[in-house]
């Protein structure tokens, strides 16, 4: 599904901090006098120019990120005003969250859920699906029991397996705007990457102590 | 107080164009620190007359007033160790709690006065010195060797840090630097520097490890490089884990062999820092042969140990495996395997012990990197970037915060603001709430780590909500916003939602340095640095002037009738000649104008005698009298 809303918000009018010519929100540096502005109240995806969609390019939003870094980061402004700097830090790190949140397929889900307006519990709060809670712990239970790396391999590969089926289909569920659809889903990726993650660790440690 | 401090986009003037002085590039290890500078992308350590890039962080401190730095120090640890300090890096930022012991021997710690922070204080030579203080006598030197090597003056610097140093680490050694007349660029953390050097010099691409096992600290690295940006995937590390544990582990081991013989252990903080360096030069010989010796002279008593390579591993399998943990835990905070690492940069001296390379090696099974010395590849890196922030330049280092950041909230439990590993600058918000009706104050405690509760992780700042609006309890929205620059470092600011007034933040650093003592110390460091016994006199001369003027204005006070105008007139020209001499820095002039004061008062000395007030102090001066009355 490539189907998206432009990702341009309306752009408010703004005026540049330093000579006064009118800009728009999405303004990095001022057309007139070079300098840069203020991060404004771009969504993420028109921060980093991508299409306002689940599926992203992974190495495009790389390549878009790494581009606006080198013009915003304040490495960049070593030489400049403090003012100057100080924009540039608010750039920088606008820039970071957006890439954070749209990097991360589960952070993309909610941020993107969030907008279409889907009912979604906080991070990190308790799971109110008594099935997926059964199986998380007699997941959790498997993996405490697992001695060795390739059980644990094995653990972490029917974990993947089942991430990437979420992941196709909650970019169709996005895509025909299936909101009960969506929020299962979103519960359920956030309970595998939990899970995958432990199961990582256990995997690295048992392959660092040499078992 | 420099640590949380409002980002208030200030008004620093631009330096003048075509001023551009070179900035250069310090790793400022815990036994090692080198200097280094870049021109035209090829960065060089600045050597001394025998070819040496590295400086020994070791300081002494002569009953003269004398500072030496680096080898000249270290020959003092021999005949005065109690004035020599080394390895202080690993107390920066830190407590009196977190000074090691060996054996029953601890460095001289000074307890903090009333009105200080805990930061902690050690006694060497003739007083307490912070480490934010000897680092910047250590950076001083470091300056002198580049101003000398590149016959400039040099006033900016690229600093490094262990990725894994926490917010008051990292403050204090920028008020170290700062101390030292150094504009702090940037703080790079070690690793990404060290991929810096590499990278640019030898134009690898890819994901790439560093493991960096120093003196100190101990850090770990995921970097993905690609086309000129170095972005920091995620980082973990051990604030005191290095070379130092291993020479400490040495030590007490043959501590516990003379304990066994019945021959006497480390007595003091001296004989317990040579025995360390005993320790340690057996450590260095073990990596290129199977068994090494020491020998000790303690309390009177010479014994020899020796410690063949086999012991050794067993006395640092321990530590190693605990760095290893380290990389598996930022493996998977990277989501990266082991297998996808195209190759794992060694960085730090300890990463020359056998045990480290092969442990290494297990983990990756790649062939590691170290073709750039170890030791000097992280100030190369240092100043790639000093010039790059100078001159300009096209790579890009994108780092990461390496520990969380979180407020304690009810019942001391940590809620989680900034997770680790979060690419920097970061800027996030959180909103609290009051909890009683008409709350006008909240008091928040800023924590950095890992764990559940606020009492296991770090403490960095408490600060106090001031001014909030009374409102019914939770009606207020306090939106606190957290942020750390480029540099790793924390500033705080909050506002009140509902009516958009601004709190005052006060700040009470739990490691840090007022204000107020950065101040006396860079005033410090300029006085005593050039003529401190010409500074004491000057004080000294100025307190018994002012206790004259304060003694005279007593007894003016009850007997002025006893003078005639004129008399009068002459008393009070010489108090403001004194006066005026005390606000100058000649301490002759001082004592010129004290005495010709007392010599005017006399009469009026006399006369007050005479009328009786005080018949039984005959014949004390002014000032005596004055004790007597007051």
């Amino acid at each position: 599904m490539t189907m998206s809303t432009a990702a341009t918000t309306a752009s408010e009018t703004a005026v540049c901090w330093s000579c006064g010519t009118a800009t728009a929100d999405t303004t990095t540096f001022c057309a007139a006098c070079g300098l840069v502005q203020p991060p404004g109240q771009s969504d993420h995806f028109a921060r980093l120019a991508q299409p306002r969609s689940f599926d992203i390019d992974a190495a495009g939003l790389d390549r878009r990120y790494f581009e606006l870094q080198r013009q915003l980061h304040p490495d960049r402004f070593a030489r400049k005003t403090a003012r100057e700097k100080a924009i540039s830090q608010q750039q920088a790190a606008a820039l970071n969250e957006a890439y954070e949140t749209l990097k991360n397929p589960l952070r993309r889900a909610r941020y993107l859920a969030q907008q279409r307006g889907v009912d979604l519990p906080g991070e990190g709060r308790t799971i109110d699906d008594p099935e997926l809670l059964m199986e998380a712990m007699e997941r959790r239970e498997a993996l405490a029991e697992s001695t060795t790396v390739s059980a644990v391999q094995a653990l972490e590969s029917t974990a993947q397996e089942e991430r990437a089926g979420l992941l196709q289909g909650l970019s169709a569920q996005f895509a025909a705007n299936d909101k009960s659809g969506v929020r299962a889903a979103i519960l359920r990726l956030a309970y595998l990457d939990k899970f995958t993650e432990e199961a990582r660790a256990r995997r690295f440690n048992l392959g660092a102590s040499g078992q | 107080m420099t640590l949380l401090e409002i980002h208030e986009p200030g008004e620093t003037p631009l330096p003048h164009a075509g001023e551009e002085a070179l900035a250069i590039g310090i790793d400022l290890g815990t036994t090692n620190s080198v200097v280094a500078v870049a021109r035209d992308g090829t960065p060089e350590a600045l050597r001394d007359d025998h070819g040496a890039a590295l400086v020994p962080s070791v300081v002494y401190y002569g009953a003269d007033g004398q500072v030496a730095v680096g080898a000249a120090a270290q020959g003092h640890l021999a005949d005065a160790p109690d004035r020599v300090a080394s390895s202080i890096k690993r107390l920066m930022g830190r407590g009196a709690g977190d000074v090691a012991t060996l054996g029953d021997v601890r460095a001289a710690v000074v307890e903090p006065g009333s009105g200080e922070t805990d930061m902690v204080r050690l006694r060497v030579g003739d007083r307490a010195r912070t480490p934010v203080e000897i680092s910047a006598d250590i950076l001083r030197a470091l300056r002198m060797r580049a101003e000398v090597a590149l016959g400039k003056t040099i006033e900016r610097a690229v600093v490094t840090v262990p990725a894994y140093f926490d917010d008051a680490a990292r403050t204090a050694t920028r008020d170290a630097a700062r101390l030292a007349g150094l504009e702090v660029l940037r703080l790079v953390n070690e690793p990404t520097a060290a991929a810096l050097a590499y990278g640019l010099d030898k134009a690898v691409e890819g994901i790439y490890a560093v493991y960096d096992l120093g003196g100190g600290t101990f850090d770990f690295s995921l970097l993905r490089l690609e086309k000129g940006v170095f972005q920091v995937l995620a980082t973990g590390g051990d604030a005191a884990l290095g070379g130092d544990d291993l020479d400490h582990a040495i030590a007490e081991r043959a501590l516990a062999e003379r304990a066994a013989r019945g021959q006497p252990g480390a007595s003091n903080a001296g004989e317990a820092k040579i025995a360390l360096l005993a320790a340690r030069r057996a450590k260095e010989a073990l990596t290129d042969t199977a068994q090494a010796e020491i020998s000790l002279s303690l309390g009177g008593t010479a014994s020899t140990h020796v410690l063949d390579r086999e012991a050794f591993e067993s006395l640092a399998a321990a530590l190693v495996d605990r760095s290893i943990g380290i990389c598996a835990r930022v493996l998977a905070d990277a989501v990266v395997d082991p297998a996808d690492v195209n190759g794992v940069v060694l960085v730090g001296g300890s990463t020359r012990v056998p045990l480290v390379r092969r442990r290494v090696a297990e983990l990756f099974d790649k062939p590691s990197l170290d073709d750039i010395d170890p030791d000097e590849v992280v100030a190369l890196g240092a100043a790639l970037q000093a010039e790059a922030l100078t001159v300009g330049s096209d790579t890009l280092l994108l780092d990461v915060t390496p520990l969380s950041l979180g407020i304690e909230t009810m019942g001391g439990i940590v809620e989680k603001v900034i997770p680790r590993n979060t690419p920097t600058p970061v800027s996030l918000a959180q909103e609290f709430t009051t909890y009683q009706d008409g709350q006008g104050a909240m008091a928040l405690h800023v924590v950095q780590g890992e764990r559940e509760l606020a009492a296991d992780c770090r403490s960095l700042a408490r600060f106090e909500l001031q001014g909030i609006p009374p409102m019914a309890a939770g009606a207020a929205r306090i939106r606190v916003t957290f942020t750390v620059d480029a540099d790793g470092l924390l500033a705080v600011a909050a506002q009140e939602k509902t009516t958009g007034v601004v709190q005052r933040i006060e700040v009470k650093p739990t490691y840090g340095i007022s204000e107020e003592d950065m101040a006396r110390m860079l005033y410090d460091s300029l006085e005593h640095a050039q003529d401190d016994m010409e500074g004491r006199l000057l004080v000294e001369a100025r307190v018994e002037a002012e206790q004259l003027l304060l003694a005279l204005d007593a007894a003016l006070a009850v007997d002025a009738d006893l003078l005639s105008a004129s008399e009068r007139a002459d008393l009070d020209a010489d108090a403001t000649r004194l006066r005026s001499a005390i606000a100058g820095t000649d301490r002759d002039v001082i004592g010129a104008a004290a005495q010709a004061l007392e010599e005017r008062s006399k009469a009026f000395a006399e006369r007050r005698m005479d009328r009786g007030i005080r018949s039984a102090l005959s014949g004390l001066s002014l000032d005596q009298l004055e004790s007597k009355v007051g």
